[in-house]
């Protein structure tokens, strides 16, 4: 397999392969009540204990679309620059299973209520579009319970009606990198939105993964595989690997792939068939009777999009400008909104004389080591914003060395501390008075007469030891500019 | 009073307001008269007990501002009841118990009626003769062995036989005006989206409209004017103005303008249809109303395109029947075999034809030539009436191509039943209302109806020609009570 920057291609013999992916992510709509039904949404409640009569499809029941849904879905499709379509149909998609108490499942098949729209990606060698072909809304099932009992299947229907949206891209992706950065792009953007929470762990976020693979620089697309309902980004990625390589296999071999739909074996790494395109179920889609076409007005749009948030691209290219710091950092602190948010906050509290370098290394160093150790979102940081920021403004007038900061920040992380009160309480004020720092680097100069010597000689890496001495001395609190001027001077 | 049960709705409510009679009385005589009257088997589940219960704590303290104070009546059996069983005909139904109530019987019940019980339908009110339903056929009051009708066969039987004073149906393609026209009962068919179907068992939901059925025209605009109500639990519920149909009521139905569509003299109609057509015209005529010949072209498609779109909502809507949540469930060896078997068993032979025929017109390589062509067909037989409308006020047609039939004459013949519904689909597929009135008999002395159809929500329109009409007609129904030993 070659992996050039930018190009992932499999080779074979003579041959080299290019892998085509489509993404079909669903992605759960953040709200309190289900699309069609008043019930609470809430994770981790008891099996079946949010379940309305509508969710259970008890006869006579009808569904009532959830404004609040709608405005996500458009928010959401705003977010995508996609079309929004002030038109859109309900339809029932209908098949048997236990989970799935309606015996259809509300969705838009025909007419979405979003159309084409794009997402940009910041790849290491540069920008990439992806297209949206559409985003449209959908309840979910409820959920089998297999393992519970050794005879029977337990059913919850907790999730039963939950608004979804599915994102169809275009298959305009080409590598599981790509797809890493897809995945990310559209929580990111879904997460400023407020319109879906993008925890995979929970099931907000899952995708169905469509793999082809062709003959580099072929325009033909090849036959495609569908892995169903992958549920991490890490998942996807050794997904697609196993099973582009399986499809080229099956071509060099001479043999053709079927079009077919897969599951992903996340303990053996690999993917098997589930059904052919001959076992596919017929969903005999029709518009659902219960429910009038959607529209929605001119105005409605036009008040939704008013109220949509500075979004990843806006707000990196308004850091590069406003902050002065580089494309890759500004990629970084925007694709999360509460880290772009900490960031911002931690700007404001700088002050005038900000040091953007000091921030940005801080909160991507640092902090990110913290929160990563402790598996702690940036959201619920030990250091808040304010007094990160002080700690960087002690750095920067020279009350603390760089080295004492991370002491202090250390200490800082037990309970929210102030650094200035540790900076106190401490003693760890850096010694900037150049009195004091000359008397004591007389002295070790003194201590250290033939080393001194041997300096001036020409032995030029023995400046680095005077320093250590010196920051040794005063423990670590002197000034090292000063101590590099002061020492520069007297030997 | 011994003749309590013979009043009408008007003249119950009038008696009981002037406290000449109770609601225990008068709950108690249709209680007595329902229970001498099991052969006809217009009952699925009946609640006497808790129903006089219910009549006494109404004497106690009678609010008698409201419309049907302390009226006792059944329901077909479609209508969910909370806490009673509603099983829509069906055994997969049979064990079923709602925690809620429809919205109709709801506004039923806030306007002081008193439930008796639940009345026979077909199942899932899918045929026309009450012979579809698992608890049996229904006799009509008329003759022995004659079919009452269907789908709301019970209800039709019921009021006829005087074991309800008024009763509710659903109408998805004549299920009120059919079994109406048959038992020389009045059933009104509203504009759909006039009542709510929240609650209410659904066969095709597009179609399904629920309606009242009474002996008199004037009954059954009081009873609409209280079922039907904008209801937000229902997104096909149209928020119109509402009429109070028993107070507008007038039988001045001067310079009307009524259309007789020449599409509806079907090949082979009996003579004595065409012969109570023209009653009908005369009567209009005599009324004041004028009468216009009109046209609507598409009226013969519209019996295949009512039997593609009305199976495929059903064959969807009655997926939910499956075994898992509610209802009957068979035994299987695992979730497939426990559906099959589940549906098998739990859904008679015509509800699994029309589920199989739905789920054929909705099949991916057949959904173009039928249902999406039925669904545009469906169109052009509403723009039929608008046409026609922008000539006339209201259409007058024969209800139904001929009287009764005897019990098990049809039943081996789905496509000779499905003809009975020829004039009344086309109206449900257009949504409209239409009203079917007793105006005369055969000559075997069974009762035969004439239908008017009016603009939508103009349901007004169509119960004043009724009521005008009703008037002229002085239709006698001749129930002999035969089965009453």
């Amino acid at each position: 397999m070659s992996k050039d920057k930018s190009e992932y291609l499999i080779d074979r013999k003579d041959n080299q392969y290019e892998v085509v992916i489509g993404l079909e992510v669903h992605a759960q709509v953040t709200s309190e009540s289900k699309l069609f039904s008043s019930s609470s949404t809430k994770f981790g409640a008891e099996p079946n204990t949010q379940v309305s009569l509508v969710d259970a499809a008890f006869p006579g029941m009808l569904p009532v679309i959830n404004e609040f849904c709608v405005k996500q879905a458009i928010k959401t499709g705003i977010g995508l620059n996609a079309k929004i379509n002030k038109r859109s149909v309900f339809d029932r998609k209908n098949y048997f299973y236990a989970d799935l108490p309606q015996g259809y499942q509300i969705s838009q098949f025909k007419d979405p209520i979003v159309g084409e729209g794009k997402v940009i990606l910041d790849m290491p060698d540069g920008q990439k579009e992806i297209g949206i072909e559409r985003l449209h809304l959908e309840q979910d099932a409820g959920k089998s319970i297999h393992d519970l009992d050794p005879q029977n299947t337990f059913v919850d229907l907790n999730r039963s009606g939950v608004a979804l949206m599915e994102i169809v891209s275009k298959p305009d992706l080409r590598n599981p990198d790509e797809v890493s950065a897809y995945i990310k792009k559209l929580r990111s953007i879904m997460r400023y939105l407020g319109t879906c929470d993008g925890n995979m762990q929970e099931g907000s976020l899952r995708a169905d993964v469509n793999v082809s693979v062709r003959l580099k620089d072929s325009k033909d697309l090849g036959t495609r595989c569908e892995i169903k309902n992958v549920n991490s980004i890490k998942f996807m990625q050794m997904a697609i690997d196993y099973e582009a390589n399986r499809q080229v296999d099956l071509i060099e071999e001479g043999k053709s792939v079927d079009q077919e739909t897969r599951l992903f074996d996340t303990k053996k790494n690999e993917t098997r068939s589930m059904r052919s395109k001959e076992d596919a179920h017929d969903y005999r889609y029709f518009p659902d009777p219960d429910l009038l076409p959607l529209e929605v007005s001119d105005d409605f749009i036009e008040k939704l999009k008013a109220d949509i948030p500075e979004l990843p691209d806006d707000k990196k290219k308004r850091f590069i400008d406003e902050f002065k710091i580089s494309s890759y950092e500004a990629t970084i602190l925007v694709s999360d909104i509460d880290t772009a948010k900490y960031f911002e906050e931690v700007v404001a509290k700088m002050g005038k004389n900000k040091d953007m370098k000091l921030a940005v290394n801080w909160i991507t160093g640092e902090l990110f080591a913290v929160l990563n150790n402790k598996n702690l979102e940036i959201s619920e940081s030990p250091i808040s914003a304010q007094n990160l920021a002080k700690l960087i403004n002690l750095i920067k007038n020279g009350t603390i060395s760089g080295k004492i900061a991370k002491t202090i920040f250390e200490l800082m992380m037990d309970g929210d501390k102030d650094p200035q009160i540790i900076v106190q309480e401490k003693g760890l004020k850096q010694e900037s008075d150049p009195k004091a720092l000359e008397a004591l680097i007389d002295k070790i100069i003194n201590d250290n007469r033939e080393k001194a010597v041997e300096y001036k000689q020409g032995k030029e890496k023995l400046f680095g030891f005077f320093v250590g001495q010196a920051m040794k001395a005063s423990g670590g609190k002197a000034n090292p500019q000063l101590i590099n001027e002061i020492l520069k001077k007297k030997l | 009073m011994s003749d309590i049960t013979k009043q009408s709705l008007s003249e119950l409510v009038k008696n009981i307001k002037d406290k000449k009679l109770s609601s225990e009385e008068v709950t108690k005589a249709f209680i007595d008269r329902s229970e001498k009257s099991k052969e006809l088997n217009a009952y699925i589940t009946e609640d006497y007990s808790s129903a006089l219960e219910k009549a006494k704590k109404f004497d106690q303290k009678p609010n008698l501002d409201l419309k049907l104070p302390g009226i006792p009546m059944a329901v077909k059996d479609l209508f969910c009841t909370k806490d009673i069983r509603t099983t829509a005909g069906s055994k997969i139904l049979n064990n079923f118990v709602p925690s809620y109530e429809s919205t109709v019987t709801q506004n039923i019940w806030n306007e002081g009626a008193i439930l008796l019980g639940k009345l026979n339908c077909d199942e899932f009110a899918m045929g026309s003769s009450n012979e579809t339903s698992f608890f049996g056929n229904v006799q009509n009051p008329i003759d022995k062995n004659l079919v009452p009708g269907g789908s709301s066969g019970g209800s039709a039987s019921a009021v006829a036989g005087q074991l309800t004073p008024i009763t509710i149906g659903t109408d998805t393609g004549g299920s009120i005006r059919q079994p109406a026209s048959f038992t020389g009962t009045v059933g009104l068919k509203p504009t759909y989206g006039s009542c709510s179907r929240y609650g209410i068992v659904a066969f095709a939901s597009s179609l399904d409209q629920a309606g009242p059925m009474a002996q008199n025209v004037k009954d059954c605009a009081l009873l609409q004017e209280v079922i039907s109500s904008y209801d937000s639990k229902d997104s096909t519920s149209i928020d119109f103005k509402r009429n109070i149909y028993s107070k507008e009521l007038t039988n001045n139905i001067k310079g009307k303008k009524i259309g007789i569509p020449k599409e509806y003299r079907v090949d082979g109609m009996p003579k004595e249809i065409e012969e109570l057509w023209q009653k009908g015209i005369r009567y209009a005529k005599d009324c004041g109303a004028e009468i216009v010949d009109i046209s609507l072209p598409h009226t013969s498609y519209a019996l295949p395109t009512y039997y593609i779109v009305a199976p495929a909502e059903a064959s969807s809507n009655l997926a939910r029947y499956d075994g898992v949540k509610y209802g009957f469930r068979a035994k299987g060896e695992n979730l497939i075999d426990m559906y099959e078997k589940t549906r098998s068993e739990g859904f008679g032979a015509e509800v699994q034809r029309r589920i199989m025929i739905g789920t054929y017109v909705l099949s991916s390589g057949y959904y173009d030539a039928y249902y999406l062509k039925a669904q545009k067909v469906r169109k052009l037989i509403k723009n039929d009436f608008d046409e026609a409308y922008k000539k006339v006020d209201a259409i007058l047609t024969p209800s139904t191509p001929s009287s009764a039939f005897k019990i098990g004459e049809k039943k081996d013949d789905p496509v000779s039943m499905y003809l009975n519904d020829i004039f009344t689909v086309p109206v449900n597929l257009a949504g409209l209302p239409g009203i079917s009135i007793p105006a005369g008999h055969d000559s075997k002395g069974y009762p035969l109806g004439l239908q008017i159809i009016g603009k939508a929500f103009d349901e007004q329109n169509i119960l004043n020609i009724a009521y005008a009409m009703e008037e002229k007609i002085a239709f006698k129904n001749n129930i002999t009570d035969w089965w009453i030993k």
